[in-house]
């Protein structure tokens, strides 16, 4: 993994990283992920979240959340179910745009740039911001395949032995694949399915990957290994993991952010509302507030 | 309770046959199936035995009967002879080339138009909006619509009218291919909606496009699904007659036809006309080309079954 930081940071020297030149015009975003990783320029801000709110149907699901997440870091969303974690995942690269009954309020800086700006493309979103899903969806394809999909539907150059080759030890998949390149991705565990999964993801070279609960449908030695490999990856990505486990938020996780579900009046309606967001060591430690509290050690959700 | 059974005596005779008793109660609540039970069910499954029964002894008794009366005539002359008012020198040969022709046209029409409708319907039109449901409705009426109507159509509008080919090989294909649109694109939504949301996610996620993740992922594992329509589709066309009656079908040609603008006969014509001649021969001739009919259905079917079971993607 060392080495493989030492060869991104000579990479980028000499080629610049031209695979986003297309997209940076399009939304006039620099990703400026070629800086040193762990040099004061890493708590340089990623996503600057304003008073974002989410709808379906008009019913709240998640309301006025304002947070910042910072490069090269971990960020977790812990909370109880329902309290619109996933949700505010989704607005961060404008998955939710694919369902139609959503609406997006308050504003989602990425590098400074509105994510729901007029001038801003979904698509060019997603290329630089990538995302893991709960369930492992590995392509019907083979290993691979898998791998080789991204990088060839957004023409990167290289070899793409290479990329995959270079996806897959980033993953920590490559020992176990490298004689079954070919073969179907239906035939791996679940483990293997999801670490094929961030593969992927981490194969077209985004800035940020976002995680959706992604140990959830794993045994645990599957997710010590997912776990293990976050650490890795945030020398080169900034990570934002939602997760029901608090244990896993504060293992692996630089900042936390608490979320908890809110009731109106009637106590018909229900959305998430963020109640604190700070150092993991604080959120898990010494939480400002007494809900935080009682959720970390177990007395509610 | 300890007290209880502290004071329960060894066994004596009467708690044998309260034991036996007890047994005997709980053996019949178990196993005697009442009476009414048994003969409701065995009545349940004849009936239902007695349905499949009706519909295999009538194609069973078809089959049958063709190959007796059709054996005579089922040789290498029957594929090689073309049409004829002579029924020893008439065969299916000018028959099997046009309704292969017409399939071809048939097959180049339905399969891009069924499956941009089934795309449009499912990838693209919003489920809420009226126009989508309009279609949807509309095409699932026109799955039921018969067939006769189809030929109408085709003779207004396709034979003469606005498009005026004539009665040609192309406007027997376009005709058979508006009466089956309809199923193939029935089918293809139903691959379609197969391939789990997760996938276009997942691909979607990585920065693909809407179209990148219809053409390189949606599709492919569609496909089976899709290809499995299309040819239920044909082989629903290929026995269709009524549709072509108004169309001006030949039943009798001094050539073969031999591309989309020349004069047209199908298999299933050629045997309602043989089947309608006085002459003894003729019927034998039908009876030779149903067989004919049939084996090429069993054998599309086939393949589509075949299809399906190897292909299609499990999720």
């Amino acid at each position: 993994m060392a080495d493989l930081t030492q060869e991104r940071s000579d990479e980028q020297t000499s080629a610049g990283g031209n695979d986003h030149a297309g997209v940076d015009q399009a939304i006039a975003v620099q990703p400026d992920r070629f800086q040193q990783p762990g040099s004061a320029a890493s708590k340089e801000k990623v996503f600057e979240l304003q008073e974002i709110s989410v709808a379906y149907d008009g019913n709240p699901a998640v309301k006025e959340v304002t947070m910042d997440v910072h490069k090269g870091e971990v960020t977790a969303m812990i909370g109880p179910s329902g309290c619109g974690k996933s949700t505010l995942l989704r607005c961060l690269n404008r998955m939710n745009d694919l369902v139609p009954s959503a609406a997006v309020t308050g504003k989602a800086l990425y590098h400074g740039e509105d994510l729901y700006g007029p001038k801003v493309d979904p698509v060019q979103v997603r290329k630089l911001i990538g995302m893991v899903f709960q369930k492992p969806n590995p392509f019907p394809k083979s290993i691979y395949d898998n791998i080789a999909f991204g990088p060839r539907i957004l023409a990167m150059k290289g070899d793409m032995d290479e990329i995959v080759e270079k996806a897959l030890r980033g993953a920590a998949l490559w020992d176990e694949v490298k004689d079954r390149l070919e073969s179907n991705a239906f035939g791996m565990s679940g483990g293997q399915q999801q670490r094929l999964c961030i593969a992927r993801c981490i194969a077209v070279e985004p800035d940020v990957i976002l995680m959706d609960e992604p140990c959830s449908a794993l045994d645990p030695i599957s997710t010590g290994k997912i776990e293990d490999l976050m650490l890795e990856m945030k020398r080169e990505f900034s990570i934002v993991i939602v997760t029901h486990n608090m244990q896993q938020a504060a293992r692996v996780s630089d900042r936390t952010a608490f979320l908890m579900v809110e009731l109106d009046a009637t106590e018909q309606n229900r959305w998430g509302r963020l109640v604190e967001y700070d150092e993991t060591q604080k959120i898990f430690t010494n939480p400002s507030n007494p809900r935080t509290e009682d959720y970390v050690s177990g007395k509610v959700g | 309770m300890s007290d209880e059974r502290d004071r329960f005596e060894p066994r004596t005779a009467r708690a044998d046959i309260a034991v036996a008793g007890a047994r005997g109660v709980t053996a019949a609540v178990l196993s005697d199936q009442p009476r009414k039970d048994v003969i409701r069910n065995s009545m349940f499954a004849s009936v239902l035995f007695f349905a499949i029964a009706i519909a295999l002894a009538g194609l069973a008794w078809l089959i049958a009967d063709s190959l007796i009366e059709g054996s005579s005539r089922l040789n290498s002359d029957l594929f090689t002879n073309g049409t004829s008012s002579l029924p020893l020198t008439a065969g299916l040969k000018s028959a099997i080339i046009g309704t292969l022709w017409i399939m071809f046209f048939v097959v180049l029409f339905i399969v891009p138009i069924g499956i941009g409708a089934a795309l449009f319907l499912e990838e693209y039109a919003s489920k809420e909006s009226r126009l989508a449901r309009a279609v949807e409705v509309n095409i699932q009426n026109l799955a039921g619509v018969p067939s006769i109507i189809y030929g109408l159509l085709g003779l207004a509008f396709i034979a003469r009218g606005p498009l005026g080919l004539g009665f040609v090989v192309l406007t027997a294909s376009i005709t058979l291919a508006l009466l089956v649109l309809p199923i193939v694109i029935l089918v293809a939504r139903e691959a379609l909606r197969s391939v789990p949301p997760s996938i276009r996610e997942g691909s979607l996620a990585l920065g693909a496009t809407q179209w990148q993740t219809i053409r390189r992922q949606v599709l492919p594992a569609a496909i089976p699904g899709i290809a499995t329509g299309v040819i239920l589709a044909l082989s629903r066309a290929i026995g269709e007659t009524a549709p072509l009656l108004p169309l001006g079908a030949a039943t009798f040609l001094t050539s073969d036809p031999s591309g989309p603008f020349s004069d047209f006969t199908a298999m299933p014509l050629v045997i309602f006309n043989w089947v309608k001649q006085p002459q003894e021969e003729f019927q034998a001739l039908a009876a030779a080309g149903i067989i004919v009919l049939i084996l090429m259905l069993v054998l599309m079917n086939s393949v589509a079954i075949y299809l399906r079971n190897r292909f299609e993607q499990r999720w």
